[in-house]
């Protein structure tokens, strides 16, 4: 029997999200490689006092929807906020309203620290943040005559990620600017679900092709093939 | 005509300084700008943290890609040389040291090259994105921004009021009415926007600017 990760529909794959749970969501700024019909699933589970890791917190995005929900307790992100305000994201209302709690990390360290969970290392030393507010707190190691400081690997319970195609195993394809932190928090997190436009029998993948291979992943689920 | 410059002109000015055959990242805002504004018969490799190198001009109504975007989320389309690869990776490319050339936005720089460019207390929030790695990872950091803060306030300063984005990294900046390289002696004012006078810029600037030999008008 081969092992086949195909969940039948969107809400079976997010039925086990639990409350308080800290969950990566893929994706950049806007649709490019954003989980919209995992992030809708969770929207209308209603799991609550959840952790987001993102690249943003919302502002014309899906995530909006879990914190206009508030379903956020803690929003762990590298550009939390559009460079506009209007109109205000849901994020940057509840975070001026002290109603959210937000740790802001360099983009470079965030994808790092995402790194070095899947890669099972204790963290790293980065000179991105050295001399500024991200640096309180944190060891600083001078080598070979520069300065760094020491970041943590930061892991989650969920990863909701968008590929382009799988196989039924779940080896996974991206398409363009799709990958960014896709395949990254696939890695990191103890349950990977990815969201993608197409599911291909074994072997029909091009090995040189994959990106994310397998064993970084859980469970898949097919969108629909127009948006709805 | 004594004006200054506009962001289309200022984005021209910043793409002469990439060279033949350079890798470049550009911030989000004005710094995305300079990609329409290649100088010809040169090629240059536009690097984007969501994981493009070799990203083109923007794409035309009806031709984008909904899976192609540039780091400020515009429909882009891709030079023939261009590749695909993750977030972590992206950032190896600019932390590591290989791009070449950096363009941020930022709201002050001081006179030792401080950048502060993340957080505006009056907004209560800021957004720190790729700017910290971007800064302290490319060879060479340019500035662009306008001259004074929209209340007139200086923003090339003695030393920044505003949390730093990174210390002693900008290497020039280009603004409306004039472009400044940072350099170890402090501050010298290269360019200056048509029509204006080295005295005009010096008094709205905050810190001291030297003059260059070789002072001229920005070609615009």
């Amino acid at each position: 029997m081969p092992i086949n990760k195909v969940f039948p529909n969107f809400e079976e794959a997010v039925a086990d999200v639990h409350d308080g749970a800290t969950i990566m969501f893929g994706g950049f700024i806007g649709k490019p490689g954003s989980p919209t019909y995992l992030i809708r699933a969770l929207r209308d589970k209603g799991a609550r006092n959840l952790t987001t890791v993102s690249n943003r917190c919302g502002g014309g995005m899906d995530l909006d929807m879990l914190f206009e929900a508030r379903q956020v307790r803690k929003a762990i992100a590298a550009a939390p906020v559009p460079v506009s305000r209007q109109p205000l994201s849901p994020f940057e209302k509840q975070y001026l309203a002290g109603e959210i709690e937000l740790e802001m990390v360099p983009q470079g360290t965030l994808v790092e620290r995402m790194r070095a969970a899947g890669a099972g290392l204790g963290g790293f030393y980065t000179p991105a943040g050295v001399g500024t507010l991200i640096a309180e707190g944190k060891e600083k190691k001078t080598i070979d005559g520069k300065e760094y400081i020491l970041e943590l690997p930061l892991k989650a319970d969920f990863a909701f990620i968008r590929a382009h195609k799988a196989d039924k195993m779940g080896n996974l394809t991206y398409r363009r600017s799709q990958r960014s932190f896709n395949p990254i928090m696939a890695i990191a997190a103890k349950v990977t679900i990815a969201e993608v436009d197409e599911i291909v029998e074994v072997g029909e993948l091009d090995p040189e092709a994959i990106v994310t291979p397998t064993i970084y992943v859980d469970r898949i689920v097919k969108r629909p093939r127009r948006e709805e | 005509m004594k004006a200054p410059l506009k962001p289309e002109a200022m984005a021209k000015r910043i793409a002469q300084e990439f060279p033949d055959g350079s890798f470049v990242n550009l911030g989000i805002g004005l710094p995305t700008l300079a990609s329409s504004f290649v100088p010809e018969g040169r090629t240059v490799l536009f690097q984007s943290e969501n994981g493009i190198l070799g990203y083109g001009s923007l794409a035309a109504e009806g031709e984008e890609d909904p899976e192609l975007v540039n780091p400020s989320g515009q429909f882009v389309t891709l030079l023939p040389s261009a590749s695909f690869f993750n977030q972590a990776e992206a950032f190896v490319m600019i932390r590591g040291g290989h791009v070449d050339i950096g363009v941020l936005g930022a709201l002050q720089v001081s006179e030792e090259g401080d950048l502060a460019n993340w957080f505006i207390p009056e907004r209560g929030v800021g957004r720190i994105g790729g700017a910290m790695d971007v800064a302290v990872g490319v060879k060479r950091l340019i500035i662009a921004m306008t001259h004074t803060a929209k209340d007139g306030k200086p923003k090339i300063v003695k030393k920044c009021t505003y949390p730093l984005t990174a210390r002693k990294v900008v290497d020039m900046i280009v603004t409306d009415l004039a472009v400044i390289e940072v350099t170890e002696g402090g501050l010298l004012l290269k360019e200056v926007a048509p029509g204006f006078t080295a005295e005009e810029i010096q008094a709205v600037t905050e810190a001291k600017l030297r003059l260059s030999q070789n002072l001229k008008e920005i070609e615009v």
